[in-house]
């Protein structure tokens, strides 16, 4: 019981995290048929900016200040870079947030130096916030749901409440019809993806402090959110919002279960040693695994379901 | 068309293609003997394997659109049935001889291209290019998980001299990894190219272009993708086979995504367009990494920003660069424009000068802190604390930017007014 509770709530924020990130890549691919190769790339920025300003002005400052500077950033990225090769077709988009990516990391390297930086939890959040059974849940994990619950609500209200959120779903389905209405669409884009990485900004900051900012970060993440986005479906918010979750909640149920197909195989009467053919496929542990597991997912889901959970269009 | 004698057919012996082949050849067998170093034949070998490697590649993203991040599994997983294989051969388990490795490394890259294929080509587009990046994925975290093919971190190492000289080849010297390289380099070459020939190759042109129309004539575009992808992944595997034998080591790196993005971005830099493209990116890449790599410390950096450049301003790749001259020279309006090149390329050399003194002045204040902050670039000594080098490279900037900015728009004018005289001259 105590194993399955702290499982899951570590399950359900390592999720919601990785909704803060695929919320803005899904909102730019929708819009903009870009898939933002560099998202994983802004979020690893919001950390290190977040550490940078941390210094000088503490934690919270920080919280709002680098996702600002991120967002800005990836403004400028749309309006004098992805602007740019937008009239070479969708490849050449890709393959240019795919350089960019690159060239983020390598900056981060120049800039901060190739070992992670100390960049850490704030005092008001250090310590457990409470105990389930004899494990404590830390005070970051829940305020790194909490953010995002927020961000979620914020992003929920933007878009349909207001004006602005009622021209960009026109702009999302109609560009042309939103352009003859006299709506600056290529703007709206620019919006969009500055709107986008700054969330991606600032999933870093939170995510910076909870686990560790150093350059590899982006690389580690960000084949997760992309098989987020597929297995939720190509543009699909609330699709993107349940694959967050199942992945989260999978890879932190997989971390503490030492399951193997071999005991498996024991249970049901079937002896499995070392001189058992494949042995090394037998004694693999579910936790051994873990790290597969999302790839895994991917691959049966485009086998079985090709438009994702809640997607609506197969290509 | 069936009713027609084939001896009615016209085909007239294409004496270009014979002589460039041919050159191509006589150029790859001249080089060791011009440049006789241990370091030239090294990296002559390395650009021999990386042209299999970028050929095979732009099988996918030039000739038939599809846009790969996880190439690097079928040359490295190529890679890894080539060493086993070298590694029983070596032990009398199996008979092999070692100049047919790469074979067995094109065979084991095929096997997983018909394995990963069947998956990934379902999809095309975007969904492909992240259906791939996942397949990469998945096998760089098996690469780690399953030791006893993989070696774990340290990877799977071999020897490539096994059994007796063969007329005194033994494969111990570097020229004789050389020249099999170059071999197997030039018959995929020579493959590749009669590939993009074939019934398959136009097909496969036709599904990047339209793939709807391609269906509506009756072709299944997956199975298309399909058959391409086996084909690109058995070229693969030779570049892995052939990596093999010249490193004598296959660890996880090989089938990593740096080595995906290498491939993709060497392809990219030479032109996806041609079909000589990737063998000018594969050769230009292998330079830059080896010669750069061994001067600044920040040339992931160069390259990512070279390759985002090529990327906005230079689809085409430096292949498409040099047709445009090639055009140019034929019409004799070279002349012409060279000057403006030259104006623009003595104010590029400037804005390059400032780049490069922002980032190593950058790196040796953050990175290189603890040597202390003192450096040595091209020669002269500094210190990149100070402030009077920061002035200097603000001033470079501000220069190079505002003369760049003028010669660009020079060359631009003079292209566009050649442009018109050509249309001109058509109408």
């Amino acid at each position: 019981m105590e194993f399955f509770v702290i499982s899951l709530l570590n399950g359900v924020s390592y999720g919601l995290l990785l909704f803060m990130l695929s919320s803005g890549l899904t909102l730019i691919f929708s819009m903009m048929g870009v898939l933002n190769f560099a998202h994983a790339a802004f979020y690893m920025l919001g950390a290190y900016a977040a550490y940078s300003f941390g210094l000088k002005l503490g934690f919270f400052p920080a919280l709002f200040l680098a996702p600002l500077v991120v967002g800005l950033l990836g403004a400028l990225v749309e309006r004098y870079g992805l602007r740019t090769v937008h009239r070479y077709g969708h490849v050449a988009e890709l393959l240019f947030t795919f350089g960019l990516a690159y060239l983020i990391q390598e900056i981060v390297k120049v800039v901060w130096g190739l070992t992670a930086v100390p960049y850490r939890v704030p005092q008001v959040l250090d310590g457990p916030l409470f105990i389930v059974y004899s494990t404590a849940f830390p005070k970051m994990r829940g305020f790194m749901m909490l953010v995002a619950l927020l961000m979620l609500f914020a992003v929920y209200l933007l878009l349909k409440r207001t004006r602005i959120g009622l021209v960009i779903q026109a702009a999302l389905t109609h560009p042309h019809m939103a352009e003859a209405l006299g709506h600056n669409v290529p703007r709206v884009f620019m919006l969009v993806f500055g709107g986008g990485t700054a969330l991606a900004g600032l999933a870093g900051v939170i995510g910076g402090v909870a686990f560790v900012t150093d350059p590899s970060m982006a690389a580690s993440l960000g084949p997760i959110i992309f098989v987020v986005a597929v297995v939720g479906g190509m543009g699909s918010l609330a699709g993107a919002f349940l694959a967050s979750l199942l992945i989260g909640i999978i890879q932190s149920f997989a971390i503490g279960l030492d399951w193997s197909l071999g005991g498996f195989l024991g249970a049901i009467g079937i002896a499995v040693n070392a001189q058992t053919p494949l042995y090394s496929l037998w004694k693999l542990q579910l936790s051994q695994v873990a790290p597969m597991l999302p790839y895994l997912l991917l691959v049966l889901m485009l086998i079985f379901r090709p438009k994702g959970l809640l997607g609506t269009r197969a290509d | 068309m069936a009713g027609i004698p084939s001896k009615l057919r016209y085909r007239p012996l294409n004496l270009a293609r014979w002589l460039i082949w041919g050159l191509a050849a006589l150029v790859m067998a001249a080089l060791p003997q011009l440049f006789t170093q241990g370091f030239a034949i090294t990296l002559m070998s390395q650009m021999g394997v990386a042209i299999v490697f970028a050929l095979s590649y732009n099988m996918l993203l030039g000739q038939s659109g599809m846009l790969s991040f996880g190439h690097a599994v079928y040359s490295g997983l190529g890679a890894y049935v080539a060493v086993h294989a070298l590694n029983l051969a070596g032990t009398g388990q199996i008979w092999m001889p070692v100049s047919l490795l790469p074979l067995v490394g094109g065979l084991g890259g095929a096997f997983f291209g018909v394995l990963f294929g069947y998956v990934t080509t379902k999809r095309s587009g975007t969904t492909f290019a992240m259906i791939t990046l996942g397949i990469g994925e998945l096998v760089a975290t098996c690469a780690l998980m399953f030791r006893e093919f993989f070696g774990g971190e340290g990877g799977i190492t071999t020897d490539r001299v096994i059994g007796k000289p063969f007329l005194g080849i033994t494969y111990g010297p570097g020229v004789q990894v050389y020249y099999l390289i170059a071999f197997w380099c030039l018959v995929s070459m020579a493959l590749m190219y009669a590939w993009s020939h074939t019934p398959l190759g136009r097909i496969a042109n036709a599904v990047r272009d339209n793939p709807e129309r391609a269906e509506f004539i009756g072709y299944d575009t997956q199975r298309v993708r399909w058959f391409t992808l086996i084909i690109s992944a058995f070229f693969a595997g030779i570049a892995g086979g052939l990596s093999t034998i010249n490193f004598e080591i296959v660890t996880a790196e090989n089938v990593g995504a740096l080595h995906s993005a290498y491939v993709l971005i060497a392809t990219f830099i030479g032109g996806v367009g041609v079909f000589f493209g990737p063998i000018i990116g594969a050769v230009v890449f292998t330079f830059f990494v080896v010669a750069l790599s061994g001067y600044t410390n920040a040339w992931q950096f160069y390259l990512g920003l070279f390759f985002v450049l090529m990327v906005m301003y230079a689809p085409g790749g430096i292949a498409s660069l040099i047709m445009m001259q090639v055009q140019l020279i034929a019409r004799k309006r070279f002349r012409r424009i060279a000057p403006h090149y030259l104006a623009a390329g003595a104010s590029g050399l400037l804005l390059l000068a400032a780049l490069i003194l922002t980032v190593e002045m950058t790196y040796q204040v953050s990175v290189d802190s603890a040597d202390g902050t003192l450096m040595n670039l091209f020669g002269v000594k500094f210190d990149a604390a100070a402030a009077l080098p920061w002035a200097v490279t603000i001033g470079l900037w501000i220069i190079g930017g505002a003369f760049f900015n003028i010669t660009r728009k020079r060359v631009a004018r003079v292209w566009s007014e050649i442009h018109a005289e050509f249309l001109q001259a058509r109408a």
